[in-house]
């Protein structure tokens, strides 16, 4: 009898295989689903958010003071606010409150809204609040530097004159998102704003609202029909948290999926293949550097760092390590961003090394160490950039570390050259020309620790653009000042800026309107069809 | 032939010692027993916390800086530090580690928001499903392959059935996840994709217990039932491919020792034909170690198989701890911890009586 089980199992197994063969679950059309991998829920609390996720769910979830158009990069659009002034001293910002839009709980949204939302964020005092607070801000004076003086405007108040692109550009991040203070504060739990509520709901007015989150596994998305720039034309936006790249591949491949968006390599290159799906790449604000600290005698040579900047092999890398996840970039201005210039003046020329290595009195090389944070792709890098120096008879020795022990000998000062990256925080050449390019107090006691200080690289010229180019009013004179700095600042600056971040999406040829801006907070649902 | 002798003795639980602690009292005897389990459980738990705390205190992960992010002027920075409680010597954030556990406070997951309960009453249904199903794979087809490998010993079907368990115990779990999608739902087209069911027959069924299959049986919502059943042969049958292997090696191990003995010649003797000895007399002694293995693989599913989880985005317990612990939100280790140590005393214990059942001398 015995010998008849294992078939008879094999059989079982085979019929009930058979007989769950499910109705197949290709999206319905309109529904619109992404696989992607969402771990990272931690809040949905514009006032909190601080991870890529969360702060693309809030660009649709919420309208902001002014908005991020991709089709016009160059300028905000109103948003929340239909027009604004701005007063002659360049310190007050007017904003009028479009009338008619309402809330996803039908309250129809004012004045009160929109300040109160801003006042809140301040108040929390929560992960992006410093963008709001670095004009001069506090929870002490927010309610009377931010106010709503009547239904229909609303006040805003800088402790000094910035440029007003800056402003706009602080704004149309997701710390101006309008919530519905009727609907978070009947929500308020011990006097924290609504805080706990929205970690995990909405309240906002945007083209979508929040049907189901399931942390570590979907976020379900449903159109609003009374949005004010329309009803979008899909009805329903599905994101299914699949951690990997291989079954992503799969879901996209059948139809299960419209989006992928963590393809790695491999499956990328099987997917250019496939005639029903079309990849698309994004320049994202990340971007990959090595910081030389000028506290080391020989990386403070002006021939030694540029001979630096001639010994990476950008596209041997690019080619062998980073395949499509990345391209070349090499000023402090990420691709796409409002000022950012394009020059990729570097490549490999070991001969160019050697000469100016030689000129710097270097002719034999010199030792020199790099700390490197353990992980892809910042450790494969590092591993090309040391056998590509070695030609030149630089002899670096690596020293491997996880984030946080890299990271606080980089803060500290004390390494001699640091490989990283570095991400601005708002859509403004501001928040990247102050990481680089900005050094107020370069003694090691400062309050302002950013990247150049942490090179100690001592620039009172730069500073002083980068406050020039922060005050400048005509947007045409403030893009030249960045492009001016950037031009100085691949020459002469211990900073080799090698790459820029591409999101990769991965969709199916019908899928149209999916529109991805160049930071992670500007990612818009609202014109998807299918 | 040592080799699986050496595993077989390794796995039996130790032999009841004979006659020579009896206690005098019935009473005596479960009270001293209850009083020992107890001994056992809270110690068991106390080493299982000690670890875990001190795990999360050596990874390096800043566990303010998860979160509130790496820019944060260092007043939010030192705010957050003095709420959660960093700010306190070592022993002190371990014995209110403590006293939050005893408590079943587990407080709220950072990467999640949720209460940590909440998240964990979400996750452990779906290992507790995939587990089962996977574990019922396993013995069902395990323990008569183990046995006909046993009696057909160096034949080809002995063979066979040794190459797949070697197979099943060596090939990543990982890989065979993925081909397996790739060849039931890409290729063949039988299977659903990743996930635990059908988009659009997400949240149609109110989770009462958790395990879908049984929400949905419980809703008449035949539909989902049978959505949730396609998602849940292909993850299942490759843990209950694992498991099969563990437990059929581990079957044809005992089932050797049990045909070496002299009660299976007498009982051969006595006339018995082949099938009452080898399945009632001799598979009939092996369950008793048998069972210690089978709560062990079943066991070890139930801490979730994070490969497994994460090929197809099932969001189980497994995959929930292990990327908490990399984001060191310690609210979530801490409460997926006490769950596996929980099961895992729960299951010796089940064990436990059941050897004694099965067993006459443990009675």
């Amino acid at each position: 009898m015995h010998k008849r089980i294992l078939p008879v199992a094999g059989a079982i197994g085979l019929s009930v295989m058979l007989a769950v063969n499910p109705v197949q679950a290709a999206a319905p059309s309109n529904m619109v689903v992404m696989a992607w991998q969402i771990d990272e829920l931690i809040s949905l609390d514009p006032a909190e958010i601080y991870e890529f996720a969360p702060a693309e769910l809030a660009a649709n979830f919420y309208d902001r003071v002014v908005y991020y158009d991709i089709a016009s990069p160059n300028e905000m659009k109103g948003g929340a606010a239909e027009s604004w002034t701005i007063s002659d001293d360049g310190k007050t910002f007017t904003f009028k409150i479009r009338d008619g839009v309402k809330f996803h709980s039908g309250n129809p949204m004012t004045a009160e809204d929109v300040a109160w939302s801003m006042q809140r964020v301040v108040k929390l005092d929560k992960g992006p609040a410093f963008i709001l607070t670095g004009f001069g801000l506090s929870k002490d004076n927010v309610e009377q530097k931010v106010r709503a003086i009547d239904a229909r405007t609303v006040v805003f108040e800088t402790d000094k004159a910035y440029a007003p692109t800056f402003v706009l550009n602080c704004l149309g991040s997701w710390v101006s998102s309008v919530l519905d203070k009727k609907t978070v504060m009947a929500n308020e739990k011990d006097g924290d704003l609504g805080s706990a509520w929205l970690k995990t709901h909405e309240a906002g007015s945007g083209p979508f609202t929040l049907n189901l989150l399931k942390a570590n596994e979907m976020v379900m998305l449903d159109a609003f029909a009374d949005y004010w720039r329309g009803a979008p034309k899909i009805k329903r936006v599905a994101l299914r948290h699949v951690p990997e790249s291989a079954p992503q591949r799969l879901m996209l491949e059948k139809g299960d999926a419209d989006v992928a968006r963590d393809l790695g390599p491999d499956d990328l290159d099987v997917l250019a293949k496939n005639p029903d799906i079309k990849i698309r790449k994004i320049p994202q604000g990340m971007i990959y550097y090595l910081g030389l600290n000028q506290k080391n005698a020989n990386l403070a040579k002006p021939e030694v760092i540029e001979a630096l900047k001639w010994l990476i092999d950008y596209k041997g890398i690019e080619k062998n390590i980073l395949r499509e996840t990345k391209i070349p970039h090499q000023t402090f201005l990420p691709s796409g961003f409002f000022g950012a210039l394009d020059d990729t003046p570097y490549t490999l020329d070991i001969e160019k090394a050697k000469a100016l290595l030689a000129k710097a009195g270097l002719p034999n090389g010199f030792k020199v160490t790099m700390d490197v944070r353990n992980t892809y792709p910042t450790a494969d890098i590092a591993q090309i950039i040391q056998a590509t120096w070695a030609k030149a008879g630089i002899q670096m020795e690596i020293i491997p570390g996880d984030n946080k022990q890299t990271l606080t000998k980089y803060r500290a000062r004390q390494h001699d050259i640091y490989i990283g990256r570095w991400a601005p925080d708002y859509l403004d050449p501001h928040s990247n020309a102050q990481g680089f390019a900005w050094n107020p107090d370069n003694s090691d006691n400062s309050s302002e620790k950013l990247l150049a200080w942490r090179n100690a690289w001592d620039i009172p010229q730069f500073t002083k653009m980068t406050e020039a180019a922060l005050a400048e009013k005509d947007p045409a004179k403030r893009k030249a000042i960045y492009e001016d700095m950037q031009r100085q600042f691949l020459k002469v600056s211990p900073f080799v800026i090698m790459f820029q971040d591409v999101a990769v999406l991965a969709e199916r040829k019908n899928l149209q309107g999916f529109e991805h801006g160049p930071n992670f907070d500007v990612i818009y649902y609202r014109n998807m069809t299918k | 032939m040592a080799f699986d002798i050496v595993n077989g003795a390794a796995a039996t639980p130790p032999r009841p010692q004979g006659d020579g602690r009896r206690p005098r009292h019935a009473v005596a005897r479960h009270g001293g027993a209850v009083l020992r389990v107890a001994a056992t459980l809270a110690f068991t738990l106390l080493g299982l916390l000690a670890v875990t705390f001190f795990i999360g205190r050596v990874v390096p992960i800043d566990p303010v800086l998860a979160a509130v992010g790496d820019r944060v002027n260092a007043a939010t920075y030192e705010r957050v530090r003095v709420e959660l409680g960093l700010h306190l010597p070592l022993w002190e954030q371990f014995l209110r580690y403590i006293w939050a556990a005893l408590q079943g406070e587990f407080g709220e997951s950072v990467l999640t928001s949720n209460p940590v309960l909440d998240d964990i009453r979400r996750v452990f249904p779906a290992t507790l499903e995939l587990a089962t199903v996977a574990t019922v794979i396993g013995v069902v087809l395990g323990v008569p392959a183990g046995v006909i490998a046993a009696t057909r010993r160096g034949t080809w079907i002995d063979h066979v059935i040794r190459v797949l368990g070697l197979a099943g115990y060596s090939v990543p779990v990982f890989w065979l996840g993925l081909m397996g999608l790739l060849v039931f739902y890409a290729r063949l087209d039988w299977l659903p994709g990743p996930g635990r069911i059908d988009l659009f027959f997400e949240g149609m069924v109110e989770p009462v217990t958790g395990v879908i299959l049984i929400d949905s049986a419980l809703a008449g919502e035949w539909d989902v039932f049978r959505s949730a059943a396609g998602h849940l042969v292909l993850p299942a049958s490759i843990l209950g491919y694992f498991s099969l292997a563990y437990i059929s090696r581990m079957t044809r191990s005992f089932m050797l020792e049990q045909l070496q003995q002299e009660y299976i010649t007498t009982a051969r003797i006595k006339g018995l034909s082949e099938r009452a000895v080898v399945w009632r007399h001799a598979l009939g002694n092996a369950w008793v170690p048998l069972v210690t293995v089978i709560a062990l693989s079943y066991g070890t599913l139930l801490e979730g198989s994070v490969l497994t989880e994460i090929v197809f985005s099932w969001p189980g317990l497994g995959f929930y701890i292990t990327n908490s612990l990399l984001n060191a939100d310690m609210n979530a280790v801490l409460g997926g911890t006490i769950v596996v140590g929980a099961v895992f005393i729960g299951l010796n214990l089940m064990s436990d009586i059941l050897y004694r059942l099965l067993d006459p001398r443990a009675r």
